[in-house]
């Protein structure tokens, strides 16, 4: 019971985190109709300049400053490097991005080392929100999900409240007709790229205390990210929503349940012994899995259903 | 008189075959030589590591230049059947007389069998559908590869290439015996992609990848002809797997996955995917410089990034394009006017290089040094690191550089098209 209250509660935060990535990048992709394979850098690049801001003046003036920061860069990054690229097709700008990515990971190696900073969870949130069945729910954790739903909550209601959602939608849907009406479309993509990367970087800040602040940061959930938004469905927020939750769910769940695959095969009754056949198959744990699944998914996805959960376009 | 006409059209006949396979001639040339020039085992090595390379960099164009696919998993094309290899070896070990030598075929076999599992379901599409199954392939397997017995964990596998029955004078010991079985396949595979290329279903393919609507609409299965020319490829980077296990007899889960795809691909773009010869380039020149750049300096991952970003930027062909793009200035005899606008841009580049790369050192050092150690040398200049002097000079001359790039670059670009439009109009004459 303990387990599972905890996993439930563990995925939640972790899938909100994912969730905070993937809807700037959904964003993104179905604006620009490109990957963006270092989006899981500006995620590394939140937590990094949280970290060197948070020496300087603390944690709550980092929290607005550092996403700011990384979201200027993300335009800069835009302005000057994805546009120029732009022209010569699709496969340039994958590969810039591509390259975008190996190359901030070496950055924050050449300014902050190669080992991991010491960036951890304010003072003032580093207490036990809640004991349950003798476990301790942090309260950072809370306010994790308290600055993701009101991220979710805001980023809706300027998408489809304000006139500058408007004119995002226009472009994202009509990028000539936007354009014909006299709107800068290269600029609106700018500003979107900006702070879909500044969304990611707020994901850095908020996450990189919870979890670890290293190189290796973004290699680890870049991909995730990506399945996240094919699974649900290019553009959508509310498919990368679902996706990001499902995800986060399951993967907590598979590392906390230590269960083999043979010992299903044992409920039914059958005896694997050493000496059956692919021994080392049943053997392997929900956790070995764990891994492997969100990618099982998206080769999945991707052959039966292209256009995801909730996309109305094919990827 | 007819005999003289003959005897004419036969010479013509064998200067354009000479000049179409006048490089392949003298590819092989370079590649008997070149072991004994560079004759230490390093080096010899490293021109074994060039051929599988090659190899497998030629097999992931079939792929990326030829038939629009951009696949971020072909490495697991080139594990597997490395895998494949050392297992067989192994077996050899044990009392299954085949030699060696003839490994690429079981390597072949694998790639082929796997290329035609993997593509017969991800090849319905091309573009981002495709890409993106590519690589959540490589994931799959990288991920697998780290704790299935077959691929040997986190230890990898290993064997012994020297095992089984060996060809009289060929026991594969030597370093420079394992560098000539490696450049024969690799210049038969070469060989054999070139040909594909000229069949019809290589043209099918570059028709494919420029307009698949158009390609259906006179009848041709697109979805098929990206099919086989992915198994194809799978099997042509099976030969470099099966050559990679030959070279290193030991394979492990990082040669399977995405950052070994992610590799193959850098390699292909810096060579330049719209011609033949780019791949091989490529692959050459990156091979060397993951070897070379390491004994040079620990920034070289940072180096190889911004290296391969700048291509991408402002060469986007490719070192073969950027070579072709002076090909019609070659032909038409003018190539020395572009000799003092290359020498003028040379100049600020390297100027800023210098400073560019002294501030990377410097940074680099300051931030990854281990204990109270503060003095360094970059370019032989030993200093101490935490001064501020080294800094700013660094910084001037960077910048410095920067500025006179700018400065100088808009009168080469001038210059070059004057010289390209002089070029052109030559050879319309």
């Amino acid at each position: 019971m303990e387990l599972v209250v905890f996993s439930l509660l563990n995925g939640i935060v972790f899938g909100l985190l994912l969730f905070m990535m993937s809807a700037g990048l959904t964003l993104i992709f179905s604006m620009m109709g490109v990957l963006n394979f270092a989006h899981a850098s500006f995620y590394m690049l939140g937590a990094y300049f949280a970290f060197q801001i948070s020496q300087a003046v603390g944690f709550w003036p980092a929290l607005v400053l550092a996403p700011l920061v990384v979201g200027v860069a993300g335009g800069l990054v835009e302005r000057y490097g994805l546009r120029r690229v732009h022209k010569h097709g699709h496969v340039p700008e994958l590969l810039f991005t591509f390259g975008l990515a190996f190359l901030i990971q070496e950055f924050v190696v050449l300014g902050w080392g190669r080992v991991g900073v010491p960036y951890r969870v304010p003072e003032i949130l580093n207490f036990p929100l809640f004991t349950l069945f003798g476990t301790n729910f942090p309260a950072y954790r809370a306010f994790m999900v308290l600055i993701s739903i009101g991220m979710f909550v805001a980023l809706f209601a300027i998408l489809t409240r304000t006139r500058v959602g408007l004119i995002v939608q226009a472009s994202l849907t009509h990028p000539h007709i936007a354009a014909t009406l006299g709107h800068n479309v290269p600029r609106v993509f700018m500003y979107v790229f900006a702070g879909g990367t500044a969304l990611a970087g707020l994901a850095g800040v908020i996450g990189g205390n919870a979890f670890v602040t290293n190189p290796s940061m973004a290699a680890l959930l870049g991909t995730i990210v990506f399945v996240v938004v094919i699974v649900g469905g290019l553009g959508s927020l509310t498919g990368a929503f679902i996706a990001a939750m499902v995800i986060g769910i399951v993967q907590t769940f598979s590392v906390a349940l230590d269960v083999s695959v043979g010992s299903f095969f044992g409920l039914l009754g059958l005896d694997l012994s050493s000496n059956s056949i692919f021994y080392e198959y049943w053997t392997l744990t929900l956790t070995d899995i764990a891994p492997v699944t969100p990618y099982l998914l998206l080769v999945l996805i991707l052959i039966f259903r292209p256009m995801g959960l909730m996309g109305k376009r094919e990827t | 008189m007819t005999d003289r006409a003959a005897g004419s059209v036969r010479n013509i006949a064998w200067a354009s075959y000479l000049r179409s396979y006048g490089l392949w001639v003298l590819a092989a040339v370079a590649i008997f030589a070149l072991p004994h020039v560079f004759d230490s085992r390093a080096n010899q090595s490293m021109f074994g590591q060039m051929g599988i390379f090659v190899v497998f960099a030629l097999s992931y164009n079939m792929l990326l230049g030829q038939s629009g696919m951009l696949s971020f998993g072909h490495a697991v094309y080139f594990g597997f059947a490395g895998f494949i290899s050392v297992h067989v070896m192994r077996i050899i070990e044990s009392g299954f007389a085949f030699p060696v030598v003839l490994l690429p075929l079981f390597g072949a076999a694998a790639g082929l069998a796997l290329g035609i599992i993997f593509g017969s379901f991800s090849t319905r599409r091309a573009g981002t559908v495709f890409a993106m199954i590519s690589l959540g392939i490589a994931e799959l397997v990288g991920a697998l590869a780290f704790f299935i017995g077959f691929f040997g964990g986190e230890e990898g596998i290993s064997g012994d290439r020297m095992s089984g029955p060996s060809l009289p004078g060929l026991s594969l010991g030597p370093q420079i015996q394992v560098y000539y079985v490696i450049a024969a396949w690799t210049l038969v595979a070469a060989l054999l992609m070139y040909a594909i290329t000229r069949t019809p279903l290589g043209r099918m393919a570059n028709a494919v990848r420029d307009n698949p609507e158009r390609a259906e609409f006179i009848g041709y299965n697109t979805q098929r002809v990206r099919f086989r020319m992915f198994a194809l490829s799978g099997m042509f980077a099976g030969v470099a797997g099966a050559l990679f296990a030959i070279q290193f007899e030991f394979l492990q889960f990082n040669n399977i996955g995405v950052a070994a795809s992610g590799s193959v691909l850098l390699m292909t773009f810096i060579g330049g995917v719209g011609f033949f010869m780019g791949p091989i380039l490529g692959a050459i020149l990156v091979t060397f410089l993951e070897l070379e750049l390491v004994n040079v300096t620990q920034a070289w991952l940072l180096y190889f990034g911004l290296f391969f970003v700048l291509m991408v930027m402002f060469v986007p062909a490719g070192l073969a394009g950027l070579i072709m793009r002076h090909q019609p200035i070659w032909r038409a005899g003018i190539l020395h006017k572009l000799a003092p606008a290359y020498g003028l841009a040379l100049v600020p580049s390297l100027i800023f290089a210098v400073g560019a790369i002294g501030l990377i050192e410097i940074i680099y050092f300051t931030s990854t040094r281990a204990g109270l150690n503060t003095v360094m040398s970059v370019y032989t200049i030993t200093f101490d690191a935490v001064k501020p002097l080294p800094w700013i000079i660094a910084g001037v001359v960077a910048a410095g550089g920067f500025v006179l790039c700018r400065l100088t670059f808009p009168t080469v670009r001038k210059v070059w098209d004057e010289v390209f439009l002089e070029a052109m109009a030559k050879l319309n004459r």
